[in-house]
């Protein structure tokens, strides 16, 4: 409402400056005029000639010359006199006071956005809102960030979201940044080459290579930097180095890696034949999981595998429907020496897929690979 | 309501322009005083209300309102102060509403201080400005609007272009702005005179100061503009005979010429109707040098069809102001009076060639600028025509102009003496001589073009000096009289001294920069040495430092002349994150008029960076000559004294002489 007052009052200020000259009188005027500046000239001469800046003679001269002027300007002058039309005023009036508002209306609606407040950064920083879009928050961060760039959790948040969003080169300084403050690893190095990649539009530069042979440096078993290795390989056209960094990854990759159909499509594309799932048993833990068993004293190892083993059982107790689970399963307690549990997790998953003949198929192969029959 | 309110204000200045641009018209024909006023009143109003929306805008950059449109493409929050205003006018939307504030500045000023014009001939030049104020104020608001808003604001702006976070930007524009549309009022009068259908020697004396005043503020625009691109690019270069700064020089020729002319019309009622011309051609090269910048065409041609209603409306306004003012000079000018005649060998004549060759350089520029764009709309074909094409057209041109510059002012009106002025020069003469011998002496097998070129300088303002000894009477009367005369002496006297002493100020400056230029281009490691005409560069320690909203790679170099040391220099160049884009900040260390140049290139792998090192003679007095003749018009503008050509006896001898 205030904006609408405000406008309201600009408006008569608009039109009062119109009108206040259409209200004053006829009164005589101080107007300049062409005699008044040849009078100045020649006073002027007068001036100089006292100063004894020209001589009096060119005086004369210039006298007779601005004279013949001044004489033509009072000619000139005896125009039409000062006439004043009150209908004249009037239609100028009404012009200012109804032309000008609708004009100006005319225009501002259509251009103007009268609802929107202000929204001053100061103001928006004291009340954070909760709508905000996600990538004022991503900005806020990078805000963050620009003030304290030594914040390696910051840069940890932020790389990925960036390269989420696209913006991949600000993701590439990010993952830099992460490394920096963060320490190096396998995973940044990785991720930091993936964004570069990415960057550049999936072609694996040298810059991004390198990267990801720092990675496999790190940890040779980094399946990111191993697969865009490959890729890298690929792009240069060395398909067969490609096909056999790939087929080595599938190779000690567990059978139910997320990431398996990627590299067995990317390793048909160069021609490689397929690698089966490894019949040789795979490992229960994951990667991590084995690196972090590696350092712990063999009673702790023993417990954290049982652990894992556990919860395993008890996830495959809720939904039998995993056959590569029960496998595992078995083959853990296998490993373990405990034949018992591993007959009855058998019986189990027996059970458990017994309507399904496509699984049960399954289940006998693998188990036949275990070397457990029936 | 800041941003609304701005925009409101913007809409009603338009109004009001629009109704400046009929009413007094219309007083004018019917002779009606009180419509006539219309036009001052309406012109104050317009002031406030583009002034209000102009401030309205820059608390919306100092605030960092990001839900204007305007300040989330150019702002950040981060930006220092300065640039955050600097900001305002450094895209074009912003600059557009510069422009018209500036326009209804002026627009305010004759309204405010035009008390001595009749009031026919104000209401006329008032709503002509206020044609060209409407033109202008549809042009933003239909297609460059800075107040358009965003529903949902970002939280941070894409920040301004590094290279404009600068003090040059603080300067540069407006003053550039204050010299194009200044010329807006001398075209306004020239446009009322021809609708009026009477112009004489009055005329030119109202015109006067307001064309010294835009000519004042072009001049030192275009100076600062050189010297910003010269320390800000990082090349060393001060001039590159680029499409936008030939822009800017085309208005500068034209409204050169325009200032002589008006001269003669004043004092002698004489040449009118060319001076009218010169009003309407200068205005409308400015008009054509603002769009040519702010349209991007002459980065590309094709940028029209990027933004075809900003170009369509570019081009009508174009048209319409530039063809329909020479329309009405077709059809108007044979009815206007002719004035006198008079011999060509007089000031007026001398004034006279001063104008054909002014006019002439700007032809060529014009040439130089346009027929590369003219050519690529019609043939597709692009071709670039740099500084061989202007050294060999505009260089022979300016050089007769720069001999007869000191023959003028030593000319009587009406009928002069070219033997007497000459035998007046002769002193001058023999500096010039004694100077290129000298030079010669000096650099032996060198160019010999240079020493000639600064001997025509040193030519130009011994003459400036020979006509104030001669007028003042120095070294023939008494000393006391000659600062007596000397203070006698019109400002306008001692104003066209100093502009034409600065005229020969700056050829120096061009001339040593661009004969005696040293450079060292090289990659540099820590603790090397550069060594640039006599002068020895170490450089230190390469550091990173943080500023507000960069981070810098400072790199110190020690400097030492012959084993003296004379202080450090630092270049840096900066990253500004939020548009991942650096600048260079080239280090200058000045000695006397010479400088030292200090710029940084890419950092290599093994840690060297590559460093631009110049050595540039004397290069300060291109700016210094430019600013010389700024105080020229600053002291003409403060002269009182009304313009009167005493013409002098065609036999005035020395005696007469002495009484001047």
């Amino acid at each position: 409402m205030t904006l609408w007052f405000v406008f309201a009052l600009m408006t008569v200020a608009a039109i009062f400056a119109v009108l206040w000259p259409l209200s004053r009188g006829v009164r005589p005027q101080s107007e300049g005029s062409e005699a008044a500046v040849y009078k100045d000239q020649l006073g002027e001469i007068d001036r100089d000639l006292a100063s004894g800046l020209i001589g009096s003679s060119e005086a004369e001269a210039a006298r007779v010359e601005i004279s013949r002027r001044l004489l033509a300007a009072r000619d000139s002058q005896d125009g039409p006199p000062v006439a004043s039309s009150a209908k004249l005023r009037r239609s100028a009036a009404i012009l200012a006071l109804v032309g000008l508002p609708i004009m100006a209306l005319a225009i501002y609606l259509p251009l103007g956005s009268p609802r929107l407040g202000d929204f001053p950064l100061a103001q928006r920083a004291r009340a954070p809102d909760a709508a905000q879009p996600f990538e004022n928050m991503v900005a806020q961060v990078e805000a963050h960030l620009e003030k304290n760039p030594t914040d390696g959790r910051g840069w940890n948040v932020l790389a990925p979201v960036l390269a989420r969003l696209g913006r991949f080169e600000e993701a590439a300084r990010a993952y830099r940044n992460s490394i920096t403050y963060n320490g190096d690893s396998s995973e940044r190095r990785s991720d930091l080459g993936e964004a570069l990649a990415a960057a550049a539009g999936g072609v694996v530069t040298a810059e991004a290579k390198a990267e990801f042979e720092r990675a496999v440096a790190l940890n040779a078993d980094e399946v990111k930097a191993s697969y865009f290795l490959g890729l890298a390989a690929e792009q240069d056209g060395r398909g067969s180095e490609a096909a056999s960094i790939w087929r080595a990854m599938l190779a000690k990759a567990p059978p139910d890696a997320p990431w398996r159909p990627l590299v067995q499509a990317a390793l048909a594309r160069v021609g490689g034949a397929p690698v089966p799932p490894p019949g040789a048993p795979a490992p229960v833990l994951s990667n991590e999981a084995m690196a972090a068993a590696k350092d712990m004293s063999e009673a702790d190892r023993g417990d954290m595998i049982r652990g894992m083993v556990e919860r395993l059982a008890t996830r495959l107790k809720q939904n039998g429907d995993d056959v590569e689970g029960w496998l595992r399963l078995v083959r853990a307690y296998m490993v373990m020496g405990d034949r018992d549990k591993a007959r009855s997790a058998l019986g189990d998953a027996r059970q458990a897929v017994a309507n399904d003949a496509a699984r049960l198929r399954q289940l006998n192969e693998g188990l036949k690979n275990l070397g457990l029959d029936g | 309501m800041i941003a609304e309110s701005g925009h409101y204000a913007l809409v009603l200045a338009l109004a009001l322009a629009l109704i400046q641009s009929t009413v007094p018209i219309l007083g004018a024909r019917w002779r009606d005083p009180a419509l006539m006023n219309v036009a001052r009143a309406t012109a104050l109003a317009q002031l406030l209300f583009v002034a209000a929306s102009f401030a309205a805008l820059a608390a919306l950059y100092i605030t960092s309102d990001f839900s204007v449109v305007n300040v989330y493409e150019n702002s950040h929050s981060t930006k220092p102060l300065l640039y955050k205003i600097t900001g305002v006018w450094g895209n074009h939307e912003g600059s557009m509403l510069l422009w018209v504030s500036i326009l209804a500045l002026f627009g305010g000023l004759v309204a405010a201080f035009g008390n001595n014009l009749p009031l026919s001939l104000r209401a006329y030049v008032l709503a002509v400005q206020g044609w060209i104020a409407s033109a202008f104020y549809l042009f933003i608001l239909i297609t460059s609007n800075p107040f358009l808003r965003i529903a949902s604001p970002p939280i941070e702006g894409r920040d301004l272009n590094p290279v404009l976070q600068d003090i040059g930007l603080a300067v540069h524009p407006p003053m550039l702005y204050l010299g194009y549309v200044g010329f807006s009022i001398s075209f306004a009068f020239a446009v009322a005179a021809l609708l009026e259908g009477r112009i004489d020697a009055a005329w030119a004396r109202w015109v006067r100061p307001w064309t010294l005043v835009a000519w004042i503020f072009l001049t030192l625009g275009i100076a600062m503009g050189s010297y910003w691109a010269y320390y800000e690019l990082g090349w060393g270069g001060w001039w590159f005979w680029d499409p936008v700064e030939n822009a800017s020089l085309m208005p500068w020729l034209a409204g050169t010429a325009l200032l002589h002319s008006a001269v003669v019309m004043e004092k002698r009622n004489a040449l009118k109707v060319w001076t009218i011309l010169l009003s309407i051609l200068t205005f409308s090269l400015s008009l054509l040098g603002t769009f040519l910048v702010r349209s991007g065409v002459l980065t590309s041609v094709h940028a029209f069809a990027t933004d075809p209603t900003r170009g369509v409306f570019i081009l009508l306004i174009l048209c319409i102001f530039i063809g329909g003012s020479l329309s009405l000079y077709a059809w108007r000018a044979s009815a206007l009076k002719q004035g006198g005649l008079f011999a060509p060998i007089s000031r007026e004549g001398a004034l006279v060639l001063n104008n054909l060759f002014l006019t002439a350089a700007c032809a060529t520029v014009f040439i130089g600028t346009l027929y590369p764009l003219a050519l690529e709309v019609l043939t597709g074909d692009k071709i670039s025509v740099g500084a061989p094409f202007f050294n060999l057209t505009f260089g022979p041109l300016f050089l007769p102009l720069m001999i007869a510059v000191p023959f003028g002012p030593l000319l009587a009106w009406k009928r002069g003496d070219l033997l007497g002025a000459a035998q007046r020069l002769t002193a001058a003469g023999i500096a010039a001589l004694l100077a290129v011998a000298m030079l010669w002496a000096w650099t032996r097998g060198g160019n010999a073009f240079a020493p000639l070129a600064i001997g025509l300088a040193v030519f130009v303002i011994a003459g400036a000096l020979t006509d104030l000894t001669e007028r003042t009477g120095l070294f023939r009367v008494p000393f006391a009289t000659a600062t007596r005369r000397a203070r006698g002496l019109p400002r306008a006297t001692w104003g066209s001294a100093f502009a034409h002493a600065g005229v020969g100020v700056a050829l120096i400056g061009i001339v040593c920069e661009t004969t005696w230029n040293s450079e060292y281009i090289g990659s540099m490691r820590p603790d090397d040495v550069a060594k640039i005409a006599g002068y020895e560069l170490k450089l230190g320690d390469v550091t990173q430092r943080k500023g507000p909203n960069f981070s810098e790679m400072l790199a110190r170099f020690a400097v030492s002349h012959d084993g003296e040391r004379l202080g450090d220099m630092t270049p840096s160049k900066r990253n500004f994150s939020a548009r991942s884009s650096s600048t260079t900040e080239a280090a200058l260390l000045t000695r006397g008029a010479s400088q030292l140049y200090v710029s940084l290139g890419e950092t290599t792998a093994d840690g060297a960076i590559a460093v631009r090192i110049y050595h540039k003679p004397l290069v300060l007095l291109i700016w210094w000559g430019p600013i010389l003749m700024a105080l020229g018009g600053v002291l003409s503008l403060s002269d009182r004294r009304l313009r009167v050509g005493a013409p002098k006896p065609a036999k005035s001898l020395r005696g007469l002489q002495a009484a001047e």
